[in-house]
């Protein structure tokens, strides 16, 4: 009988294996089991005040007018600012992937200028763009006779307010990830569909749009992740407000927890959105499971 | 951007500054360096107060004090984060209506005990209703540092136009004169200038009625009773008949420009805004505007406001606490009140203090003077904070008509008594223990 040996390789992976663990797996464990305690400031001052609640906070979360209006409003923004981040993105990468661009290099570099400019100082420019009064977008609507809109002050505009700056904001990056998965495509295959005759439409139809797959499939999942977990643009711009029509799900979680401190519902809370990015990614996955090619395009 | 991308950003860099500094006090803790104190201050006060420290240093050879200005808006996330985190500073400034929270917590500790001589003895020179907010359960936590009732800032020139020499004193002159103003020609014009995601006017005009906002020893919210109910209708009146425009705060680039252009004659809001208005206001429109206490729903004028204001406070951690409550007992003393007062404006909290010259011959300040024998305070339980964000929310669904008043009242009320749930528990607890 062999004595039992431990595989040497573990004392290779252990050391970023205990990180992990402790970095990741036991915060993650720990804020679980503060989702089940009502942990608030009272508890903060004294753990002796601290009650076990089991699942009420997630019971309450259910009924809760305010996540209901949190979760509309997450909701809200990915499916209107996802899809239009990523057109808008796919657009600019097919503009600037055509031959008959000039200087591709400082238009890629403008257009990615906004992802890398601090969200604050962004808030600062919009927010006397979207100005009722004396914003240049309300002077530029009256160049066509619109009369002007209380974009950050009216509950209807605050969102798509907010979704057209970050869309703006963050184009920029699907569109360096689409202009890659652009460049990958072997060239030799529209050279072949020149032959057989088929014009710039079926060739993005029938190359551009298929060969694309695995970079879309990346693209929607970090957008669809990023959008979820909408927080900075309402915290640096409304404040989750007009009447909460901006506020989102992770800026509900902040207001819970670090406001008022209740952390075992903040928790809840963060759980819940947890979940519900988990369940999009893996219904974005599977809608695609019959695309054989639905690998990353680093893979 | 995500939340952790986001402040993985922008909080870094000042808990990076505060780990330096924590290194290089630790350097320089052993034996003959000065001892330095962490004072955090709000806002303009945290500007202006360093001019007072000099001299604070030069009294105490051994002391420097490092001032950090933070943010009204964030102060308050600021304090108790810093508190988890065990990063409080020695002296901190501290919202009145936040004392109940923080006594709860156990961050700031009592400074009765001689700890501040002077200043106790002084006890009956502060005004009774603003020291009594500092007072929870017979024991003083935080001393008041200046005063923030607030009361009419108004257009002289305007309420002249529309046939008022006098500011109003009651409800009914007051609705009157706004619906004056109101018609006055000269374009898009608003009589009061609401922010409507300020709690305070609700509350007070709650209070100028009678109403006690809570139940039960602050059991339960009693925002359906009869009397707030008459409030909360004369507040959304204001918005109803378009004497406010219905805004929040936020929209509003330059208040003291759109004061200046007459787009609103009056504004509730308090003394910090008599040094604001006096710098920023144009010359010209220097003696066009004055202050008046607040109107009364019925004859007793003035009505009733908030017993609100700053205090200072000694954190439970500090470890300097001698030294500390020196700092506060050099700040709370008569003559550098009226100096922080010709800083900010910001008004004193102790009587002697109103004989300076610039505070007794001065029509806007007495006007607070006068305003300040009638306040009130707010219920003193930790939870008030956020019963009073709720507070403001509900009001403004139903400005924006999103919800009835009795729809809006009603889902206060089941809101403030959820949150006051835990409190309910605890004081049942008290109860049944004794």
């Amino acid at each position: 009988m062999t004595p039992f040996r431990i595989n040497p390789a573990v004392w290779f992976v252990a050391p970023a294996l205990a990180l992990i663990a402790v970095f990741f797996f036991l915060p993650v464990l720990a804020a679980l089991l503060l989702s089940f305690t009502d942990f608030d400031i009272y508890a903060l001052g004294d753990v002796g005040l601290l009650r076990w609640v089991g699942l009420d906070n997630y019971r309450r979360l259910l009924v809760d007018p305010l996540f209901h209006t949190a979760l509309r409003n997450t909701g809200y923004f990915v499916a209107v600012g996802g899809p239009l981040s990523v057109a808008v993105s796919l657009g600019m990468a097919l503009l600037l992937n055509h031959g008959l661009v000039r200087g591709k290099g400082v238009f890629r570099a403008l257009l990615f200028l906004p992802v890398v400019t601090a969200l604050v100082a962004v808030a600062v420019v919009w927010r006397y763009l979207y100005h009722p009064r004396h914003g240049f977008l309300n002077y530029a609507l009256g160049w066509f006779g619109i009369a002007p809109i209380d974009w950050l002050g009216d509950p209807a505009y605050a969102m798509p307010a907010l979704i057209l700056m970050a869309v703006w904001k963050n184009f920029g990056f699907n569109m360096i990830v689409f202009i890659a998965g652009l460049q990958s495509i072997p060239r030799r295959l529209y050279e072949a569909a020149m032959l057989d005759g088929a014009g710039p439409w079926r060739q993005f139809l029938h190359i551009t749009l298929p060969m694309l797959a695995p970079t879309f499939l990346f693209v929607t999942i970090i957008t669809l992740i990023g959008y979820c977990q909408l927080f900075a643009e309402p915290y640096v711009m409304t404040q989750g407000g007009p009447a909460d029509s901006t506020l989102s799900v992770a800026l509900l979680m902040f207001q819970e927890g670090f406001r008022w401190w209740n952390l075992g519902y903040a928790a809840a809370v963060a759980f819940v959105l947890f979940l519900i990015i988990l369940l999009g990614t893996v219904g974005q996955a599977w809608l695609r499971r019959g695309d054989s090619s639905t690998t990353f395009p680093n893979e | 951007m995500g939340i952790a991308t986001f402040f993985r950003r922008y909080r870094s860099a000042p808990g990076f500054a505060a780990l330096l500094a924590c290194l290089a006090l630790a350097g320089c803790g052993d034996g003959s360096g000065p001892v330095r104190l962490q004072f955090w201050a709000m806002g303009g006060e945290g500007e202006a107060v360093r001019q007072l420290l000099p001299e604070f240093e030069r009294l105490n050879p051994g002391l420097r004090v490092e001032v950090q200005q933070i943010p009204w808006s964030a102060a308050h996330e600021k304090l108790l984060t810093a508190y988890a985190g065990e990063a409080m500073p020695d002296v901190f400034q501290l919202g009145n209506t936040w004392i109940p929270e923080f006594v709860a917590l156990r961050a700031i500790d009592a400074l009765d005990a001689g700890r501040v001589p002077e200043a106790i003895r002084a006890r009956a020179d502060y005004f009774a209703g603003l020291l009594a907010t500092n007072e929870i359960d017979g024991r003083l936590y935080a001393l008041p540092w200046y005063v923030d009732t607030r009361l009419l800032f108004y257009r002289k020139d305007i309420l002249a136009q529309a046939g008022f020499s006098e500011p109003p004193r009651t409800w009914r002159e007051w609705s009157d004169a706004m619906a004056r103003i109101k018609t006055l020609p000269g374009g898009e014009r608003y009589a009061l200038l609401l922010p409507m995601n300020e709690w305070q006017v609700p509350a007070i005009l709650g209070l100028q009625v009678g109403a006690g906002l809570l139940r039960g020893g602050g059991r339960f919210g009693d925002f359906q009773s009869p009397a707030f109910r008459r409030a909360f209708d004369f507040y959304l009146d204001l918005f109803r008949r378009g004497y406010a425009p219905a805004l929040a705060e936020a929209q509003i680039a330059n208040l003291y420009q759109e004061f200046a252009r007459g787009y609103f004659a009056m504004y509730i809001t308090g003394p910090w805004n008599i040094g604001e208005f006096r710098r920023r206001l144009p010359e010209a429109m220097q003696d066009q505007w004055a202050t008046a206490p607040l109107p009364a729903p019925d004859g007793e004028y003035p009505g009733l406001s908030l017993a609100g204001g700053a205090s200072l406070a000694l954190a439970q951690s500090s470890a300097h606490k001698a030294e500390a409550a020196r700092l506060i007992e050099f700040l709370s003393a008569p003559e550098r009140q009226v100096a922080f007062h010709r800083l900010t404006g910001d008004l004193p909290t102790r009587r002697s203090a109103w004989d300076a010259p610039e505070l007794a011959g001065s029509d806007k300040a007495q006007a607070f003077k006068a305003q300040l024998e009638r306040v009130a305070a707010t219920p003193k339980l930790p939870e008030w904070e956020r019963i009073a964000s709720k507070l403001a929310h509900y009001a403004e669904k139903a400005v924006r008509g999103e919800l009835s008043p009795d729809a809006a009242l009603a889902g206060l009320d089941a809101e403030v008594d959820r949150i006051l749930e835990k409190r309910r528990w605890l004081l049942d607890r008290e109860r049944s223990a004794r």
